[in-house]
């Protein structure tokens, strides 16, 4: 290959941008709301009786409207997670850190949440944690308000417990 | 009673981290027109094009098959776009048999595509979730914890990963147009590979491509002029389930089981693992090999893990699986799936070369997308069903 060759724009990185209005819904709105407040809000199925957490306002088990509001509280269990140690451009922080399935005490189906103040080869599946909030003057309606969940001193829950949640 | 469907033709491009000598509609040209030489068949030949590729945010073209077109022959004929995620070479190919199953054409061109050099598929993958917080990194930080979920439920050996990888990577050395070579690798050079999403290491992952395949599809009364035996479809099946409820089995999804079902029912298969003889499974990360030989109904469920062990899954084991090197070698996302149906093609039209499983008759073509949630198979033989 010639130098003029090698020198040939072969492709361009440009940048893109997409504004859209972002509409939560009902239940979004509701769970984002108690969020605010300091509260970690619900739904259960009127069906299947299973709780979810955020709610969606729908279970799709059952393909029925969940309108039945619960509260659950900030402690829960990790039933699966991974140590992310490859950076992106859109990741919110720096690797590595711990992605957790997180179980909260009270729901049936698990979301993926950040695991901080530990190192992350002391995580383990069972392992118990609880949610750490901003404070309270920060809060505000979005699942950040919920800074990351941390280990409780408590013993793990056993694998039976949580086996349906992974 | 559905007309037959016969795959007469069959392309794909040399895949590699970045085809800079082809635009998109070339690198898909390169492919179709390999598949037209294989089928001694002209663009003229052709009734419609069926395209499928992974979500228009990867390379930033919304429909880029409006523009492709020409560049595929496609000048007032219909053409079709598939979209399912990472299933979509699959799904794609399941359509396009579908319109000569349903006696509507004679000859399709079905063709799949991606090229990652022009995308990012790590930032298109790593969605920020208005009020959330953006932790899942791409695909890897998507399955690693259902890998994980796997390792706990089955108790399998925890070198079971590294063992995939390295006899995809050996096959791939067999395969002259697969993307990831890698001379000589052998087993500490997995295990010593970096972790990325713990428990996945590097060299249990797939690579970001660029290529395309293609195959021409052709009706029984079209086939009577093929040069070549065609691989015959046997059945397809295509199934989904919703991301996100109560209880879901991310690690042996109900819809890839009853997809599996359906697939052999309408084969008329009732032990898959004697009477299939070769397998190209979607395996993005290597832990995806056990896992889905227990979806598909090949072992037990928490116990997919030991036909790797005892090298069932290998070249000359008793159900070989991605002799290709599969998706571990080579990952154009959106042509992914269809390169497995294409490579099954090939198993029972004995094209395979170097990575040919001798005298296989059945073949078994797998692709899976979204969070493990849409399947798409099918079987193919070298005799007419």
């Amino acid at each position: 290959m010639s130098e003029a060759e090698s020198e040939l724009v072969q492709s361009i990185t440009t940048p893109l941008r997409l504004e859209y209005q972002y509409t939560a819904g009902v239940a979004s709105t509701r769970f984002l709301r108690g969020m605010a407040d300091g509260k970690i809000l619900g739904q259960r199925c009127p069906q299947c009786e299973k709780v979810y957490v955020p709610p969606r306002g729908s279970c799709a088990r059952c393909g029925v409207a969940t309108d039945l509001e619960v509260q659950v509280p900030g402690t829960g269990t990790i039933t699966t997670f991974c140590v992310v140690r490859i950076p992106s451009d859109s990741l919110d922080i720096d690797p590595p850190f711990v992605a957790a399935h997180i179980l909260l005490d009270g729901a049936d189906i698990p979301f993926f949440a950040l695991i901080q103040e530990c190192h992350f080869d002391e995580v383990r599946m069972g392992m118990r944690v609880e949610a750490v909030w901003v404070d309270a003057e920060d809060l505000g309606p979005t699942f950040e308000s919920i800074r990351y969940f941390r280990p409780i001193d408590e013993p793990d829950a056993p694998f039976e417990s949580y086996k349906e949640h992974l | 009673m559905a007309e037959l469907c016969g795959v007469v033709g069959i392309g794909q491009t040399q895949h590699d981290a970045k085809r800079t000598d082809v635009s998109a509609p070339g690198l898909l040209r390169e492919a179709a027109t390999r598949a037209l030489e294989d089928a001694q068949l002209t663009w003229s030949d052709i009734d419609a094009v069926v395209i499928g590729k992974a979500p228009d945010m990867f390379e930033g073209v919304m429909m880029p098959e409006i523009a492709m077109g020409d560049a595929l022959g496609a000048a007032g004929k219909p053409i079709l776009r598939v979209h399912t995620a990472g299933s979509v070479g699959g799904s794609t190919a399941v359509v396009a048999a579908s319109l000569i199953q349903a006696g509507i054409h004679d000859r399709v061109l079905t063709v799949a595509y991606e090229k990652q050099s022009e995308s990012n598929a790590m930032w298109a993958l790593t969605i920020k979730i208005p009020f959330q917080q953006a932790i899942v990194a791409g695909a890897g930080g998507y399955f690693a914890p259902l890998i994980r979920a796997y390792m706990a439920r089955s108790k399998a050996p925890e070198d079971t990963g590294i063992r995939v990888a390295l006899k995809d990577r050996l096959n791939a050395l067999k395969n002259p147009y697969a993307h990831l070579k890698i001379p000589g690798v052998d087993f500490d050079q997995v295990a010593n590979s970096p972790m990325l999403w713990d428990p996945i290491r590097y060299l249990e992952t797939c690579p970001s491509s660029d290529g395309a395949c293609a195959m021409v599809l052709s009706s029984e009364k079209a086939a009577e002029s093929a040069p070549t035996r065609p691989a015959w479809v046997w059945s397809t099946a295509m199934k989904s389930e919703p991301t996100m409820f109560s209880g879901r089995d991310q690690v042996n999804p109900q819809a890839g089981k009853d997809c599996a079902a359906e697939l052999y029912k309408k084969a008329g298969i009732t032990n898959p693992r004697k009477e299939i003889d070769a397998a190209e499974i979607y395996v993005p990360f290597s832990w995806f090999e056990p896992m889905w030989m227990e979806n598909l109904g090949f072992a037990e469920e928490g116990l997919g893990w030991e036909m790797t062990y005892e090298g069932a899954t290998a070249l000359d084991g008793d159900l070989p699986v991605n002799c290709s090197g599969g998706v571990l070698s080579s990952n154009p996302i959106g042509a992914s799936g269809m390169l497995r149906f294409a490579e099954a093609a090939m198993q029972v039209r004995g094209q395979a070369g170097e990575h040919q499983v001798e005298g296989a008759r059945k073949a078994l073509g797998h692709a899976y997308g979204g969070g493990s949630q849409f399947f798409a198979m099918w079987i193919v033989g070298s005799e007419k069903p």
